[in-house]
């Protein structure tokens, strides 16, 4: 099956998926018709899917070098694009995206506009260039590009810390969701997710990852398309709610007045017990804040995701695998497409759902209804069982108002099907979109560092001489090592310390894009200065971090910081990069210009045609 | 001036109209959130349109477009890579 053809033979394979997963729906749609427990209907879409990528997995696995760390340059075009929507949208996007919208509205937003803009950053910039390069990793461009092994490990620094801070929290989502549709303890969630992101990636490398990658964005994107477009229809949003919900948003805008947005004081919320981590609507839905700050907290939140994305080693990898320059281009746009269909949907499901909860004219309204009946319907008492629901009435009237409804963002996605009276086989399909979602990010994250440091580090730094075997038997040790380490990390439930997922962009902005992009824009940008330029950058960010952060400036600078201008721990990037760009360019300019073996090399890098700078086996 | 800098010539000034039409979606637009808030389109409130879809979606187009249009200028150049390279 995996052999001669099977490029040839993909459209077929995947279209057999699809079908074979279509008629697994159905199936557990009987079942659950002839009494199967939700319970059972929960494991079964989770187990079976997950053993669809192990076999996946298997079946890639390989011994070869190109294989291992590129797909042997092989994928093509739509389905890297495939693989790589798979890649970038994560758990947190998958169960979290449309809860951020609901809770944060338009400011909210600048997210979405940053993790999708991103994209054109990355196929103007980078991909083709770095396909042309013939690059296994991104630090192999900058050690190439610049040469020397001390660039080389600047650059496998900057990705450790980006990829790992991004990969402990993508464990952690395996672990959550894993827990939750089997029924075990979340420590040994992370651990059954952990193995089977290793079974998927260990085997066969980036082959493996990409044809598992492939197979989990078609579960994830059919989970979360299916339940948007039903509870639409089941809550009078129209067939097609992208093109349809203008009056629900409006009637939005009528119902935050009619109920008031009142902000609860942290003594208020704190008194009544109010869970960590649970939130209530205090934003507008569709209103854009006033005023020259807030537009600024949008525009300079979407600048760090969209540089951000641009230097996302993990993403950057995907582009890699395509067969031709020209492929690479068109494989970031059909990626961008791919990762349109969830992104624009996440808005409407999160309209949908807080219509669903807010208007009193609908059966499922609860806000303006009394607690006592609000508390007797069945999902609010599972949800609240788990406390991811919370009910405080500040003012003692007995009536559930908008501020006393609190509610983990998860929950969106995952309880809005429930709520909208959809069959629990539809929720069954959310838990194995979830799982498909988080491992898939996981496993080309914990591949991106493992390649680094089994190529850049092992075998170009410390053992150039070692043979195939040896490499790639590193590279598998690292892979288990590195996976091992974010599980034992995500197991203890640090995340909240570990910050936010947002942090990954910004130290990946601060000490990788201006490296990147000068290697193939500024032919004059000199080993000296990208050495200098990482430094600066990824130091300067970090420095700014512990001092705008509070869980950081309170043990390490004394105190709270007001943060310059507005940016906070999720914007640090906008220090980092900038002092990156500066320290680069003055370093470059006051040392010699690259030698002409350098600059003939960058030449050669701009133009699609020709021989790879990097032989097909290096 | 040789092909190849014409080539690289052409392929920059691309490369700059792409991401000025970027900024005009991802930034520009969003400095006039408020006014853009008092129009609409198809029923949405404009900036609230725009920031949930239809940025988005002119960053796909602006993709698509700007993929063929570099291929044209391979194409010109003779710099077009064949598909079995």
């Amino acid at each position: 099956m995996f052999k001669g053809d099977f490029i040839q033979n993909l459209p077929k394979i995947y279209g057999t998926y699809t079908g074979g997963f279509i008629v697994f729906i159905i199936l557990m749609a009987l079942a659950e018709q002839a009494g199967v427990s939700a319970k059972n209907i929960g494991v079964m879409f989770v187990a079976f899917t997950v053993l669809i990528y192990a076999l996946i997995g298997y079946l890639s696995r390989t011994i070869q070098v190109d294989a291992y760390y590129v797909a042997g340059r092989q994928v093509p075009t739509v389905f890297n694009g495939m693989a790589t929507a798979a890649d970038w949208m994560s758990g947190a996007s998958f169960v979290a995206l449309a809860g951020g919208v609901y809770f944060g509205g338009y400011t909210y937003m600048a997210f979405l506009v940053g993790w999708t803009g991103g994209y054109v950053l990355v196929a103007t910039l980078m991909a083709p260039y770095l396909r042309k390069f013939g690059c296994y990793t991104v630090p192999d461009f900058i050690g190439t590009r610049y040469g020397g092994n001390a660039v080389r490990a600047a650059a496998v620094f900057v990705l450790f810390i980006a990829s790992f801070t991004y990969v402990t929290a993508q464990i952690n989502a395996t672990g959550t969701i894993a827990s939750r549709a089997l029924g075990i303890p979340f420590e040994a969630g992370v651990w059954v997710g952990l193995i089977s992101i290793l079974i998927c990636s260990m085997l066969g490398g980036m082959r493996a990852v990409t044809w598992t990658q492939v197979a989990q964005y078609i579960v994830l994107i059919i989970a979360y398309l299916i339940p948007v477009f039903w509870i639409s229809s089941n809550v009078g949003g129209g067939i097609f709610p992208h093109l349809m919900l203008g009056d629900e948003v409006a009637r939005l805008g009528e119902l935050e007045k009619q109920f008031g947005l009142v902000k609860n004081s942290a003594a208020d919320m704190k008194a009544a017990g109010v869970p960590g981590g649970l939130k209530y609507i205090s934003g507008t839905h569709s209103g854009v804040p006033e005023g020259g700050m807030a537009v600024w907290k949008y525009l300079s939140l979407a600048i760090c995701m969209m540089v951000g994305t641009a230097s996302l080693p993990h993403i950057l990898m995907r582009y890699f695998t395509t067969p031709t320059v020209r492929a690479a281009r068109k494989s970031v746009a059909w990626s961008l497409f791919f990762i349109f269909l969830l992104y624009s949907s996440a808005p409407m499901l999160a309209t949908l759902s807080k219509l669903a909860l807010m208007d009193p004219n609908l059966p499922t309204g609860i806000i303006g209804k009394s607690i006592s009946e609000v508390q007797s319907i069945e999902w609010v008492q599972r949800w609240s069982e788990v406390k991811q629901v919370f009910i405080a009435d500040f003012n003692g009237d007995g009536i559930l108002q908008l501020n006393e409804w609190f509610m983990r963002g998860d929950v969106v996605v995952l309880a809005t099907p429930e709520v909208a009276g959809l069959p629990f086989v539809i929720s069954g399909l959310v838990f194995a979109g979830g799982m498909a979602a988080a491992m898939s990010t996981a496993d080309g994250l914990v591949l991106a560092i493992s390649n680094a440091l089994s190529h850049d580090i092992y075998y170009k730094i410390i053992n150039p001489k070692a043979e195939t075997a040896k490499r790639l038997l590193v590279a598998r040790v690292l892979l288990v090592i590195i996976g091992a380490a974010g599980a034992y990390i995500a197991s203890f439930r640090l995340t909240s310390i570990l910050g936010s997922v947002a942090w990954a962009f910004d130290f990946a902005m601060s000490g990788l894009f201006f490296p990147l992009v000068l290697g193939v824009w500024w032919k004059r940008a000199t080993r000296e200065g990208a050495i200098a330029g990482i430094v600066a950058g990824i130091v300067s960010g970090t420095v700014y971090l512990t001092w705008v952060f509070p869980k950081f400036s309170v043990p390490l600078w004394g105190g709270v910081n007001t943060p310059f201008l507005g940016i906070d721990h999720l914007r640090f990037g906008l220090i980092g990069a900038p002092i990156c760009l500066v320290v680069m360019v003055v370093v470059s300019l006051m040392t010699k210009e690259p030698s002409p073996a350098t600059q003939k090399l960058v030449d050669d890098t701009r133009i699609p045609t020709g021989k790879a700078i990097l032989g097909k086996q290096h | 001036m040789s092909n190849k800098d014409a080539y690289w010539n052409k392929t920059k000034n691309h490369m700059i109209v792409t991401l000025v039409l970027w900024a005009f979606f991802s930034l520009v637009i969003f400095m006039f959130g408020s006014e853009l808030n008092t129009m609409s389109f198809l029923g949405y409130p404009l900036a609230y349109y725009m920031t949930a879809q239809g940025s988005l979606l002119a960053f796909v187009i602006i993709l698509f477009w700007t993929a063929n249009k570099q291929e044209k200028i391979d194409e010109e150049h003779g710099f077009s890579e064949r598909e079995d390279d």
